[in-house]
């Protein structure tokens, strides 16, 4: 056997991982004639809702979470007598964290299935994937992570967090404690690009300085050297975007570089319960998140919640904030249509504007124009118990400002 | 000043952890012409090898010692497991043995799924690998970077010597230079081949531990790893261990220097075009083993 065929045969094989893997990163859209929109099927004494996650491949760690939460508010609400007296059918499809799949089974849910609503997708690129697709067919999303802002659509509802819930109070937050400095990192793709630079304009115009800026790609293990950079440009605090695996080898590399949330605090906006147990509280001890839930957030119908998804799915399970505001997701469809006595798209979305519900968060208020809802931001600090606990909130729901309209420093952004 | 060192200290770390997940490959790989697609995997077994044992060993010091041989074990074991139920029966087919480890790695991942569950899991590092030590002027080196730099040097020489001086190194060397040769001066080439393969997994099965003090404890730990290993491998020179201790300090530095003066993404770019240009002017890397086989 000769030495170089099997070089050759392992080049085609790493050039075929390669291949895949930047398959992964680019994402198809279908094509966007306006169609007709196909109406959903409520013929019956039943009614069929859309659930799109990715239940393999490397998002399925987060993703399905977030399903089992869909699927605990169905459940409650089948149990409370349905939505307009029709009990739901959850139909689920898995997304594969692969974006031309959710494009497809987005198609598929909408047509084939005829589904009322769909809840799911994590990514950005997942929803800008499937973005068109409900578009064209006239049919409902609802989207419950966290994102970049600077995007409305007719028919999407965002029940996660936008900018000005999340990263701006997060901003206010170190402001206020006095830190004059931040070191932005994060992975290299639409979110944390986007987040930073509103962050940069952000200290432009309150006196900050960003003493530096680096990305990992995605899945990158090896901060070394932006532990390094980090270290010597002696920043106040660092501002972490980074996403999945790359959390866990970043702060194992801070802390043994000596940094820890006395000397530098990090504040991380894609660290939530679960993430924390992933990197272990050994090296994530005291440090910040921004987000606007946590399993420990005080109130009647948060504890209610929690017990519940543990009651169901085990005790060792945390319930996180994308989890909350998937679950909240449900509900606001089922008040949605309630108030407008109808299944329909367009009367479900004319009924939306003002709709509140009392959430494991706190009151939420749908914003009908912009179809985000008002949030209560809330900065946390990681426990030993791997818990996060509140150490600041912003007293009252935000209103959503997707394009940071109201932000004169945000001018030019969008 | 300071920061030239850090980042010289930070690029020879990598080497290091290059290193210790190349080595195995090496072996199996460089030595034997196996591409085995789930060496990752093997390195897998060894860091879930050390969150196993932390459930039992509460000290974390000690059972991250324990870990070391017990992983070694661990991943040899699937390593030999692999060798004699497929690896052997497919020598003459190198493609054949790269689809099939592949499927094996997968089955692999989704094992360590369905045992420890999708999300990464935790370990504890002893308390004296997780501070730093500080040397004159300002400059600090972590001790699980120097951990690991001694462990992948240790690895290195008990590799080195084991191939000199034991009768099982040159038995190994004998079969490597020219198989047929070794087989009729009475080498039982299918043993020398199983041992070899054990030893080589069981390295990925240490290089496991070691990454459990750095990174993501999860069940695709293992294919972010692989690249880089045979990488190290390819430009080293097939069938020297010095052309891959070579080749992983020298990509360690150069990343940490890309990543230095430019950004990550960038240093990743420059280690690839480096690496194919070196491959274009030295196609058969780095160092070659000179052979009477005609092969």
């Amino acid at each position: 056997m000769s030495l170089f065929r099997g070089r050759r045969i392992l080049a085609g094989a790493m050039a075929l991982i390669a291949a895949s893997a930047l398959a992964a990163c680019g994402s198809k859209t279908s094509d966007n004639t306006s169609g007709t929109g196909v109406s959903a099927d409520v013929s019956g004494d039943t009614v069929k809702v859309g659930l799109l996650n990715s239940l393999s491949g490397t998002m399925a760690i987060s993703e399905v979470t977030v399903r089992d939460s869909i699927m605990l508010a169905v459940e409650e609400i089948n149990a409370a007598g349905g939505v307009l007296g029709k009990k739901i059918v959850p139909v689920g499809e898995d997304g594969a964290s692969d974006w031309p799949t959710f494009a497809e089974k987005a198609e598929k849910l909408i047509s084939e299935d005829r589904v009322a609503a769909v809840f799911g997708c994590w990514t950005s690129a997942s929803r800008k994937a499937v973005k068109p697709v409900f578009e064209k067919n006239k049919a409902l999303l609802f989207y419950p992570v966290q994102y970049e802002g600077l995007e409305q659509s007719p028919y999407i509802f965002y029940t996660g967090a936008t900018t000005n819930q999340q990263i701006v109070p997060g901003l206010d937050y170190l402001k206020a404690q006095g830190k004059k400095s931040v070191y932005l990192v994060g992975s290299d793709y639409v979110f944390p690009r986007t987040a930073n630079k509103i962050i940069k304009a952000y200290a432009k115009a309150n006196g900050m300085t960003v003493l530096g800026e680096d990305y990992a790609p995605l899945g990158s293990t090896e901060f070394g050297t932006i532990v390094n950079k980090v270290k010597s440009a002696k920043a106040d605090a660092v501002f972490n975007t980074l996403n999945g695996d790359s959390n866990v080898a970043f702060f194992k590399e801070y802390t043994s570089a000596g940094l820890n949330a006395a000397s530098m605090p990090v504040v991380s906006v894609s660290i939530a319960e679960e993430e924390v147990k992933g990197i272990g509280t050994q090296y994530l001890k005291d440090q910040l998140t921004a987000w606007n839930y946590y399993q420990t957030t005080p109130g009647g119908v948060n504890a209610k919640f929690v017990a519940a998804y543990k009651a169901k799915y085990g005790a060792d399970k945390p319930t996180s904030d994308p989890m909350e505001a998937a679950y909240v997701a449900v509900y606001l469809w089922k008040a949605m249509v309630t108030k407008a006595g109808s299944f329909e798209v367009e009367k479900v979305r004319a009924a939306a504007d003002g709709i509140t519900y009392e959430a494991p968060e706190g009151l939420v208020t749908v914003d009908g124009p912009t179809q985000h809802i008002a949030k209560t931001a809330r900065i946390g600090k990681v426990g030993a118990d791997g818990l996060i606990t509140e150490v600041w909130n912003s007293g009252q729901p935000i209103k959503p400002d997707p394009y940071l309209k109201s932000y004169p420093w945000a001018t030019g952004l969008s | 000043m300071t920061v030239l060192f850090g980042q010289l200290f930070t690029g020879v770390s990598i080497g290091a952890v290059l290193l210790l997940v190349a080595l195995g490959l090496a072996l199996t790989f460089g030595q034997m012409n196996v591409i085995n697609m789930a060496h990752g995997e093997f390195i897998m077994a060894g860091a879930y090898t050390t969150y196993v044992l932390q459930q039992t060993i509460t000290s974390a010091g000690w059972s991250l010692l324990v870990a070391l041989p017990v992983a070694f074990a661990v991943a040899g074991a699937l390593g030999v497991l692999l060798e004699v139920l497929l690896i052997r029966r497919l020598y003459a087919r190198p493609l054949d043995t790269l689809l099939v480890t592949w499927g094996v790695s997968l089955m692999l991942q989704q094992a360590a799924r369905d045992v420890f569950g999708s999300p990464n899991v935790q370990t504890r590092a002893p308390a004296l690998l997780t501070g730093n030590v500080s040397l004159p002027g300002g400059i600090t080196v972590a001790n699980n970077r120097l951990f690991i730099l001694g462990l992948a040097v240790a690895a290195v020489v008990a590799l080195t010597l084991a191939l000199r001086l034991t009768p099982l190194g040159r038995r190994i060397r004998a079969v490597v230079q020219n198989r047929d040769l070794a087989a009729v001066s009475g080498i039982a080439t299918a043993r020398v081949d199983r041992t070899t393969f054990f030893v080589g997994s069981g390295l990925a099965g240490v290089a496991g531990v070691a990454l459990t003090l750095l990174g993501p404890i999860g069940p695709t730990m293992g294919t972010n790893l692989i690249i880089d290993a045979f990488l190290v491998v390819v430009v080293g020179g097939i069938g020297q261990l010095k052309g891959s201790v070579i080749v992983a300090f020298a990509l360690g530095v150069l990343q940490a220097t890309g990543e230095y003066l430019t950004t990550l993404s960038v240093a990743k770019v420059i280690v690839f075009v480096a690496i194919v240009a070196f491959l274009q002017w030295r196609p058969q890397g780095l160092f070659t083993l000179r052979t009477r086989s005609l092969a």
